[in-house]
């Protein structure tokens, strides 16, 4: 059967567009019948990775691949890398300015909740290149 | 009772088959088909949205007229917070309650003091269910509707409690059965509402099977009634009130929210806010909120469209009201049976409406599809197919409810398409090439072509001024 690809393009500090890349996700998640479980993680997973990228790294490229079998996200950005991905892991780490804390972001979880909210987690990154994470759902 | 039961409805003669409806229904339930508007009723939530945006009075709301009183022996009045926001200067809710009686109901009981039940009840389910917060009041049968079809994944953190209209129709029917001695079907319970989601709620309840409330008349129609009886109260009026602040403020949104004592709670009002607030709420970007209390309408009861005063005034006087009000007259301990009487007695399943197929492998190259047409088509959403977006054709087209020469657009560039290769093959066939006579065929096809896409506009202009 033939796979869905969805391709979006995430703009750079603007706060009022991030989610919507996930959100578009969700109600295509939906009308595919995708089990209500899944599209829970997805959407968290994928929104917190769209805010980091708003955030962290001048926006960038989503590419969302749907079969019967999996959801795949690759986030790739050309942001400012991340130095220490083990510490960039660790809940509670975070490098967000106060401005963006204001906003209530900046807690440190995003990366977590990515890691726990999906069955597989990949970040690649080089500093002063870019960073692309791909992030897998399986679905039943 | 069908389970998409709804209580918005079309009135065809004066449907111009504009697209102010279609643009402004927040779950894309409306099309215009042939000129008319047709309401999906599997999307259809009761909003009430499209009847306050239809200039031409074509959507309506469906209840009961006054003189349905006359159906039973015995009648209770129940009317909704919302109707005592109506009047200027009312300082005393007795006399709304005493103008009801003059109007002919043998009784009033009021949802505002069940309302009071059910704010007790909510506070104690929200200290023993911390696990299932935030939990998501469900008041307005809109919002559980909403809910029901389009997120599943806060189903389970609805508040399994019956609404306060609900706990009013069972308490003053076991209380008229006792007074007067007759049987259930002779006690008519009739509610006084300020919008058509009330009505469905009555007909097709979601959390109980049947509802004890027998009838549903309109604010709107019970307001100038009440006025002329309103005058003659006197001071002799009876004290029929029995809710207080609490109760009264349900009203008006952040009232059910104001009676939890918390300050974790969120309330949001009007369905394009409340949408938003369900999306964060799915993709868990709230923390530390306990409770969630979401209005359809704007300013919350207050502007249900069957009201008469505008939402934010009639705030104003509800505010007012309460001033002078004890914080709640009415307890759960004082009340029988309070513990059967509120909670749910039938859960709420997700109603998966809005999948593009019947399975999904179907569902699968149905997107696929939508994906590419929603290429071919301009993008501008115009609204002259009949449906809100070009998006919204496209999942008409692959569910097999609407063809792509809907689209004016596209049907104008398959016009200019054929045109120009006839042009090639007449070019060809003045030029002598080989096989004249079957060019002239294909040329002779093409030109039939033309001629019935260019009679499908022509229906269309016939839907437009008919
Ligand atoms: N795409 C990225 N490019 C560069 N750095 C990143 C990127 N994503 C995350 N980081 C770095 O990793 C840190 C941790 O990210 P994480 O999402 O866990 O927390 P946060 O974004 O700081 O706060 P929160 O997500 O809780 O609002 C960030 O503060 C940032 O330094
Ligand atoms: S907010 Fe109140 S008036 Fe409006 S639809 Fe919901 S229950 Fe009815
Ligand atoms: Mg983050």
């Amino acid at each position: 059967m033939e796979g869905i690809v969805l391709n979006y393009t995430i703009s750079p500090d603007d706060f009022t567009r991030a989610g919507e890349a996930s959100s578009d996700v969700k109600r295509k998640l939906k009308q595919l019948g995708v089990s209500p479980e899944a599209v829970r993680k997805v959407a968290i997973a994928m929104y917190e990775g769209e805010i980091n990228m708003v955030i962290h790294a001048n926006g960038g490229e989503i590419t969302v691949e749907i079969t019967p079998e999996r959801i795949l996200m690759i986030l790739a950005d050309s942001g400012p890398g991340i130095p220490d991905v083990e510490k960039a892991m660790q809940a509670g780490y975070s490098t967000a300015p106060d401005e963006v804390r204001s906003l209530g972001f900046g807690a440190g979880m995003g990366l977590p909740n990515m890691k726990s909210y999906t069955d597989d987690l990949k970040i690649e990154t080089k500093l002063g290149v870019g960073t692309t994470i791909t992030m897998e759902v399986r679905l039943e | 009772m069908d389970k998409f039961y709804h209580s918005v409805r079309l009135e065809e003669e004066l449907c111009k088959g504009c697209i102010n409806c279609i643009k402004r229904c927040p779950t894309e339930a409306i099309r215009v088909r042939n000129g008319k508007a047709r309401i999906n009723s599997k999307f259809c939530i009761d909003c009430g949205e499209c009847i306050r945006v239809c200039s031409h009075h074509a959507k309506k709301a469906t209840y009961d007229k006054l003189d349905v009183m006359r159906n039973w022996k015995y009648t209770v009045a129940l009317p909704a917070p919302a109707l005592y926001s109506q009047y200027n200067n009312l300082d005393d809710v007795n006399i709304v309650l005493n103008a009801l009686i003059l109007m002919g109901f043998d009784d009033v009981f009021e949802v505002s003091a069940a309302a009071e039940l059910v704010s007790e009840a909510t506070r104690e389910y929200l200290t023993l269910h911390e696990d299932q917060y935030p939990i998501i009041s469900t008041a307005c049968p809109t919002v559980v509707r909403l809910i029901r079809v389009r997120f599943p994944n806060l189903i389970s953190h609805l508040l399994p409690l019956k609404p306060p209209i609900e706990v009013a129709a069972t308490i003053a029917a076991r209380r008229a059965m006792e007074q007067t001695g007759l049987p259930r079907e002779d006690i008519g319970i009739c509610f006084i509402s300020p919008c058509p989601s009330k009505v469905t709620y009555a007909k097709a309840p979601l959390g109980t099977e049947k509802s004890q409330v027998d009838c549903v008349l309109a604010i709107k129609d019970v307001y100038p009634q009440l006025l002329s009886h309103m005058k003659a109260v006197g001071e002799d009026m009876l004290e029929l009130s029995t809710s207080g602040k609490i109760g009264v403020s349900w009203g008006r949104s952040g009232g059910e929210a104001g009676g939890l004592f918390t300050e974790n709670y969120l309330a949001a009002d009007g369905i394009e806010n409340v949408i938003r607030v369900l999306e964060d709420l799915e993709d868990q970007k709230f923390t530390n909120l306990k409770f969630v209390e979401l209005n359809a309408c704007n300013g919350g009861c207050v502007g249900g469209v069957l009201n008469v005063e505008n939402p934010y005034v009639a705030e104003v006087k509800l505010k007012r009201l309460r001033k002078y009000m004890p914080v709640a007259r009415s307890h759960m301990e004082n009340q029988e049976h309070a513990e059967e009487i509120v909670p749910w007695t039938e859960r709420v399943s997700y109603e998966p409406v809005f999948n593009l197929g019947e399975n999904m492998m179907e569902s699968f190259a149905r997107l696929n599809q939508v994906e590419r047409l929603c290429r071919k088509f301009p993008g501008l959403d115009c609204g002259s197919c009949g449906a809100p977006t070009c998006k919204a054709l496209a999942e008409d087209i692959v569910r097999g409810e609407a063809s792509e020469n809907d689209c004016v657009y596209y049907l104008r560039e398959n016009l200019h398409r054929l045109s120009e290769e006839i042009s090639i093959l007449a070019d060809d066939l003045h030029a002598g090439g080989s096989g004249g006579h079957e060019t002239l065929n294909i040329l002779k096809e093409y030109i039939q072509r033309i001629s019935s896409e260019m009679s499908l506009l022509d229906n269309k202009e016939d839907e437009e001024d008919g």
